[in-house]
């Protein structure tokens, strides 16, 4: 056991964790966000995505260590008031159906919409393909990308 | 937005409600099957617990109990978009709770067979009609006027004559003290202004920043974590077992053997207590554990196959239907055709992989978690702890998923009996592997289907099956045939084709078998449907109009027009591509018409996927959409991947790296449409899957004159 220190959605965090532990647990047993989920643990299914210094990674197979000094994005923190472009596209068009993927699916598509601001049919194959969803979603997510990308220049335009 | 369970004790605090309070709920006398509205003090006259379903307070928030699981189907859309409805209140003013397990109070709430608002809108409405009316009533009374002049809207009773308004938290103390009318009149669903409407689910904002609470995470005080090895053979036990290694690992507590209730029967593992989740998957995974596999067959699939293959061959099974001579007019048919469908074991796979908090206190146990059936889980621990059910408290959450699985009683079970063992709350974690191999599964059936056309039309039909029934699990009776063995088949066929029959071949293994998304329509319909498919080409005609010639019901025709209208079903060419298939399931019957091509580099490619739904009277269209996309999504998944494999009594894929899911990449265009009449209400969460491979290889046959009769196959090879 090691004390640590992270910084998730820009708070400190001193926690007492294996250095082994993988980042999602430490997230979710200890410092008791929940948004991030659990599914596979083997960096197979995506419902645990999480940006870490801006970047998506699979915090099922990212060790704790690996987080210190840096920053760390869950889904609760990827807007103050569940505002995001992604986050309104995803309500506009009624993607979840259980909800269980979506904290992930939502943080690989931020990501994608920062990288490529105006995405194509591929792109979004190629940033969305890691995120399983079991209810079967991923036409609304693909149209909900597009929405998204269309809400996101009327805001830096505006 | 609350989505916290609350009891009833702690309702009315927690919800904020002050003062006089309007509920009514539902009172089934006997066992009718209609409810008696009551409010609270009806209920005591009667005897029984106010189940108090919709409740509006004095400063006019309604909050109502969904008294199903929300697993993604829109329970908790579907609800209160009813409620709202009647109650003339907007729906972003209603709270919804999720209602615990009380069968007592809130009748059946077993989430299964796409039932949640077939069983429920009549008594919804009428509910909610009723609240308004004596919200008017006690206006009128009021004013001193003639409720007639009076009307409700937006949560508000207005005097049409002088515009004077009461809002309802106004008019709650006076209409609580009424007795509830006996009769309403209920809307037509011409005035409706909400159902039928394409409204926003209420649960999406609390799933798009991580504030919906799943069973994974709940988290009550003191509350432990816990992983379980348990033996990988289906329903074997434990013999011994060398903690060492997990006890030197920080954070492990407690380490014992644990035995959870698989129906009947009972699984052993080993249980690691410890203070955080990944502790207790690192201690689970340092145990060396070995175990007791006596006493049952260790099967391989490829087995369990070959016996239903001859089973079908040599036996003749149990009537579920017989009519005419269907078995003399084969014998003697100059020309049959005679063929075996094969559909495998599925997993459920939910993304929120099984889960459970427990907390075994003196005077009762109080359990929280994705849940389907709270009454099941309260009635078979009661009996397996000896605590009585009143004292056997479910708490709801949401589920990340279904499909069947979580209709189960082995987690909360074990989750029970690991926090007794501990005297703490405890929450017992499944790792994705557990859930993958551990069933029960849906089971894979094997079919027979043998059949005689003539003068372009079906002279004798024959089906037989070969599987696992779910009933048998659930202490049904093994010498009476499967009551699901025409799922997925529409009925007026059973009218029109005058020598038929369906039998069931009774069929065990050692594997547990469990309801798996439209259940045995999904299995069913592939045979049934692929064989009407190899039937209209016997006889010559085209498979739509081949159906409809032996469909003589008016509503059926009309969706086979659909179908033929959306997909240019008669403007296609021959050998185009094109599938089609129509299945019943849960009340609600649904076609689909696939369109496929040769893809660039060899294999076949989906163009498109055309749906019909005709589920009856709806709440949401939107809902019904999402429904249906995601059911041709598993459906998918079923027919061109998914596959459960037994090697030695094990399952041997355990994670998403070898049981692949659909991706975005694999996904089709799909184009929806319902069916618009005044029919009742039918299943929406489920019928959407079954008919989906039967037109995708009716499809491929229709393409490349390959018939496809095992399930599944590559897109890639075929």
């Amino acid at each position: 056991m090691a004390k640590i220190t992270l910084n998730i959605n820009n708070k400190e965090y001193p926690l007492e964790a294996d250095p082994q532990m993988p980042l999602l647990w430490a997230i979710r047993d200890l410092a008791g966000l929940k948004g991030t989920k659990y599914g596979c643990g083997v960096a197979q299914c995506g419902a645990c995505v999480v940006h870490l210094n801006g970047e998506a990674v699979r915090s099922c197979v990212t060790k704790v260590s690996r987080a210190v000094g840096k920053q760390v994005v869950t889904i609760e923190g990827l807007s103050a008031t569940n505002n995001h472009p992604v986050q309104k596209a995803w309500q506009e068009i009624d993607v979840p159906q259980c909800g269980y993927c979506h904290s992930g699916q939502i943080m690989s598509a931020a990501v994608l919409l920062r990288e490529k601001p105006d995405p194509t049919d591929q792109d979004i194959d190629d940033a969305m393909a890691g995120n399983i969803c079991r209810c079967g979603t991923y036409l609304r997510i693909r149209k909900a990308i597009h929405l998204a990308a269309e809400m996101q220049k009327k805001t830096s335009q505006g | 937005m609350d989505n916290q369970t609350l009891s009833r004790r702690n309702f009315l605090k927690t919800s904020g409600m002050t003062g006089a309070v309007l509920s009514l709920g539902f009172y089934w006398p006997g066992n009718a099957k209609s409810a008696k509205i009551v409010n609270a003090a009806e209920a005591q006259n009667f005897g029984v617990e106010m189940n108090s379903w919709v409740h509006i307070d004095t400063s006019g928030k309604v909050t109502i109990f969904d008294h199903r699981a929300e697993m993604g189907q829109g329970s908790y859309q579907a609800v209160p978009q009813i409620v709202a409805e009647e109650l003339e209140v907007n729906l972003n003013e209603i709270n919804v709770v999720f209602a615990q397990g009380d069968n007592k109070k809130y009748g059946n709430q077993v989430t299964g067979g796409s039932s949640t608002v077939r069983g429920s809108y009549k008594n919804l409405l009428k509910l909610s009609a009723t609240a308004r009316e004596m919200l008017i009533q006690a206006a009128a009374a009021k004013w001193g006027v003639d409720k007639a002049e009076c009307y409700a809207e937006g949560g508000n009773v207005i005097h049409k004559p002088s515009g004077k308004r009461f809002h309802y938290g106004e008019l709650v103390d006076a209409a609580s003290k009424l007795e509830p009318p006996k009769e309403v009149i209920l809307k037509k669903r011409s005035d409706y202004k909400l159902i039928g409407k394409p409204l926003r689910r209420l649960d999406t904002p609390l799933k798009t920043n991580g504030s919906a609470i799943f069973g994974l995470d709940k988290e009550i005080p003191g509350m432990m974590y816990a992983a379980v090895e348990r033996n990988p053979r289906l329903r074997g036990k434990v013999k011994s077992f060398d903690d060492t290694k997990t006890r030197q690992i920080p954070g492990v507590k407690h380490v014992f053997k644990v035995k959870m209730g698989v129906f009947n029967t009972y699984r052993e593992g080993v249980a690691v207590v410890a203070d955080s989740t990944w502790a207790a998957i690192q201690g689970k995974k340092a145990l060396k554990v070995e175990w007791d596999d006596t006493g049952f067959e260790h099967l391989d699939t490829e087995e369990i196959y070959k016996r239903q293959r001859e089973a079908l061959q040599t036996q003749e099974g149990l009537a579920f239907k017989k009519q005419g001579e269907p078995s003399e007019i084969i014998a003697k048919a100059a020309k049959k055709i005679d063929v075996t469908y094969e559909t495998p074991y599925q997993y459920h796979a939910a993304m929120e992989p099984l889960n459970c908090v427990a907390h075994y206190q003196d005077d009762k146990l109080e359990i929280w978690g994705p849940i389907q059936a709270p009454e099941w889980v309260q009635d078979y621990i009661s009996k397996e702890m000896s605590i009585p059910k009143e004292k056997v408290i479910l708490n709801m959450t949401f589920l990340g998923g279904g499909f069947g699985r979580k209709a189960f009683m082995d987690y909360p079970h074990e989750a029970s009996v690991i926090s007794k063992e501990i005297k703490a709350p405890v929450q017992v974690v499944w790792t994705r592997e557990d859930d993958a191999t551990q069933g029960p599964f849906r089971p894979g059936i094997t079919y027979r289907c043998e059949g005689v056309v003539s003068n372009g039309a079906i002279d004798a039909f024959k089906v037989k099956m070969a599987g696992q029934n779910n009933a048998h699990w659930r202490g049904g009776k093994k010498d009476v045939p499967n009551g699901s063995a025409s799922e997925g088949f529409l009925k007026p066929y059973m009218d029109s084709i005058k020598n038929l029959a369906i039998m069931d071949i009774p069929f065990e293994t050692p594997i547990p078998t469990m309801w798996w998304r439209s259940v045995y329509a999904s299995t069913n319909g592939f045979a049934y449907e692929s064989f009407l498919d190899e039937l209209a080409l016997e006889a010559g005609k085209d498979p739509l109009e081949f159906r409809r010639a032996h469909l003589k019901e008016e509503r059926l025709h009309k969706l086979i027009d659909k179908m033929e209208e959306v997909s240019g079903w008669k403007n296609r060419k021959k050998g185009e591509g094109f599938g089609t298939a129509i299945t019943e399931c849960f009340a609600s019957t649904v076609g689909h018409v696939v369109k496929v091509s040769k893809a660039p580099n060899g294999g076949v490619k989906i163009d498109q996927v055309w749906v019909v739904m005709d589920c009856g009277w709806y709440v949401n269209p939107d809902t019904v959409r999402a429904q249906v996309e995601g059911s041709v999504v598993m459906g998918l998944g079923a027919a061109t991947i998914h596959e459960v494999k037994f090697k030695d009594g094990m399952a041997v894929d355990s994670n998403f790296s070898t049981y692949q899911m659909p991706r975005i990449t694999d996904i089709p265009p799909i184009e929806i449409h319902i069916m618009e009449n005044d029919a009742d209400a039918g299943g929406v969460g489920e019928p959407g899957l079954p008919a989906f491979a039967p037109a995708l290889t009716n499809a491929i046959f229709d393409l490349t004159g390959k018939r496809i009769r095992r399930l599944p196959f590559s897109l890639a090879t075929v």
